[in-house]
């Protein structure tokens, strides 16, 4: 029997390593991961409370929060597509000018 | 005993794989980090009795999302991350403790909740498919659609921004 | 013995006993392949090492065995030797939501109270755990190019991922229409309303021919079979992503790909072809529950599946293969929206019927 709280201080560990790893690194692809990172802490602490109140509630906005991740990644990696079309680097201290 | 056991060796797949997202050069092995952690956090939900989520978390997260990191990783042969000059000490010496605290005061307020000390039962797998299906087709009718509308709209801004230039 | 003891050793059984069949299978596999497609072009196929060249499989697996195992300089070695264990793993795993066979009335046989189905587990989302399966088998191939180091291994990685991710799309809208048929998404219900003659099974009661097409096409492309095998052909991409693999390690790509065949065709015959019953209730040997009926079930399955792999086969000696954009745009354009107006004539069908 595990209590519930370890779960969501499990999520709460996850999610600090999402924002370490957002502010600590440059590569563009690694900060879209830890924004990834950093939702499915959030999913994982959706369900923990939706078992905690038996309400089902609690998965289906899961499922809403994947599908946003969904359509927030595609559109970020065609972006970064096109940013690294340009400026041909992937390092984000590096996209400091609004015109080439 | 069986619980305990699987909680805490998904548990600690989740942290070490995290951990290794921060930590690795090559974004691929962070990509390949994060389906681990992907994959532990399926198992955790089965854990808390939530099937459906699980597997979608398969299919559709480890499965199809983090497919299109690796593949951008590949398209744009992203090489191992270079030291930049410009990255201040400031902000490792002040950011670091500063996380630690979020972190450790997110945690005093978590535990201290009441309702949050129950046990979790192995096996009690609460609604299922049909129970989900009910419920998002008549009380989240609207949301459903207008995420539908969302990712329409997604699919149309990422096939134009990724086109290449006439 | 107590209950927890005879259900660890009936588990550990069955586990092991589907294991070394499938392996076994999938080995044979290669050889009925050989036969056949040699008989269709008019030659013996191989007939040297044993009576029929039915030994060749053991001596093809002693030549990988002790083949020299050599890793490319400039390859990243944990993603080299990772990719295809993930291609195998994950192949094999969708075997252990499959029922083989009818439930099995344990208390006749003393093997305790409750009937045990042939089956590894039967779990409420084995549907799900089928095409999570998929999805992630996409990653072996993803990776075992990209580690390769090499130009050729790296386009036809990429082609053939990207291949197997889009037809991902209408098999699993093929499954949708089934699922609303029947109901359920765990695979022994799916089966269990298959009952009766052979005017029960999904494809003629359940009215599923399109989705039918759509499963058995979207499955040849998902593994990478001809017509959809551009990413693996010798004439076009030296050898596409497996290019640079030799030994035990090649090995374990064709046993991925066989496997991953023979998941494709018990999937059809599970949801498609009504399972283990029989084209008429009166072929199966004793009565429901006892042992003689569950091999008569695992025996009518067997023999489904054998009639697909033998379709593979034939279809692989007869079609050329695809051109990569009609292949695309095949996917994209033809089987998608068919599998889409599929879904919208059950749900009306299903509609219809309940006024």
């Amino acid at each position: 029997m595990i209590p519930v709280s370890y779960y969501l201080i499990l999520s709460a560990i996850l999610f600090s390593i999402g924002v370490a790893a957002f502010v600590f690194r440059r590569n563009i692809i690694t900060l879209f991961m830890s924004i990834e990172l950093m939702l499915n802490a959030v999913n994982l602490s959706f369900v923990a409370f939706a078992n905690v109140h038996q309400n089902i509630n609690g998965h289906i906005f899961v499922f809403f929060v994947m599908v946003v991740a969904a359509a927030e990644a595609a559109v970020g990696l065609a972006i970064i597509i096109a940013v690294f079309r340009t400026r041909e680097t992937l390092n984000v201290d590096r996209v400091n000018l609004l015109k080439l | 005993m069986v619980h305990q056991i699987l909680f805490f060796v998904f548990a600690g797949l989740c942290v070490a794989g995290a951990l290794n997202l921060l930590f690795q050069k090559h974004p691929i092995h962070s990509a390949l980090s994060l389906i681990v952690v992907m994959g532990s956090l399926a198992a955790l939900f089965l854990l808390l009795g939530a099937e459906f989520v699980a597997a979608i978390q398969i299919i559709v997260y480890a499965g199809a999302i983090m497919v299109l990191f690796v593949y951008v990783i590949m398209l744009l042969n992203a090489g191992e991350e270079e030291k930049s000059p410009d990255n201040s000490s400031i902000a490792l010496y002040i950011g670091v403790p500063a996380i630690t605290a979020i972190v450790a005061f997110v945690l005093l307020l978590l535990v201290r909740r009441n309702d949050v000390h129950d046990g979790v039962q192995l096996g009690q797998f609460m609604g299922g498919t049909k129970a989900i299906a009910m419920k998002l087709f008549t009380d989240f009718l609207l949301p459903f659609e207008v995420t539908s509308v969302l990712i329409l709209i997604a699919i149309m801004g990422a096939v134009v921004l990724a086109r290449k230039e006439r | 013995m107590n209950e927890t003891i005879k259900l660890i050793i009936f588990n550990a059984v069955k586990i092991l006993v589907v294991t070394h069949v499938l392996l076994g299978a999938v080995a044979y596999t290669v050889w009925l392949e050989r036969k056949l497609i040699g008989r269709m072009q008019n030659r013996w196929g191989p007939t040297r090492v044993g009576p029929f060249g039915l030994l060749q499989p053991i001596a093809d697996g002693l030549k990988f065995i002790v083949k020299e195992d050599m890793l490319p300089p400039g390859v990243n070695k944990p993603l080299f030797i990772l990719a295809p264990a993930i291609a195998v793993v994950f192949g094999l795993t969708p075997l252990a939501v499959i029922p083989f066979g009818p439930m099995l009335d344990a208390a006749r046989y003393g093997w305790g109270e409750k009937a045990q189905g042939l089956q590894i587990t039967d779990v409420n989302i084995g549907l799900l755990v089928i095409l999570a399966m998929t999805s992630i088998g996409v990653y072996g191939i993803a990776l075992s190019g990209w580690s390769s180091n090499s130009k050729y291994s790296l386009l036809g990685a990429l082609r053939a991922s990207a291949q197997m991710i889009s037809y991902e799309l209408s098999l699993g809208l093929s499954l949708v229409g089934v699922l609303m048929m029947s109901q359920s998404l765990s695979l022994r219900a799916i089966v269990d309303t298959q009952a009766g003659g052979i005017l029960h099974w999904n494809i003629f009661a359940g009215l599923q021919i399109i989705g039918f097409f759509v499963y058995v096409t979207s499955a040849f492309a998902e593994n990478n079979r001809i017509p959809f095998d551009l990413p693996e052909a010798e004439t076009e991409l030296v050898a596409g992503y497996h290019t640079e693999y030799s030994a035990m390690k090649f090995a374990m790509f064709f046993m991925a790909e066989y496997a991953n065949m023979f998941s494709a065709s018990s999937i059809a015959t599970l949801l498609f072809l009504g399972g283990w019953h029989p084209p008429h209730p009166a072929m199966m040997l004793g009565t429901e529950g006892s042992l003689a009926y569950a091999l008569s079930g695992v025996f009518w399955f067997a023999f489904k599946i054998f009639l697909f792999i033998c379709f593979y086969i034939w279809i692989r000696a007869t079609l050329p293969r695809f051109r990569y954009d009609q292949l695309m745009s095949f996917g994209w354009k033809f089987l998608l929206p068919l599998a889409l107006a599929n879904v919208l004539a059950s749900g009306l069908v299903i509609a219809l019927r309940n006024t």
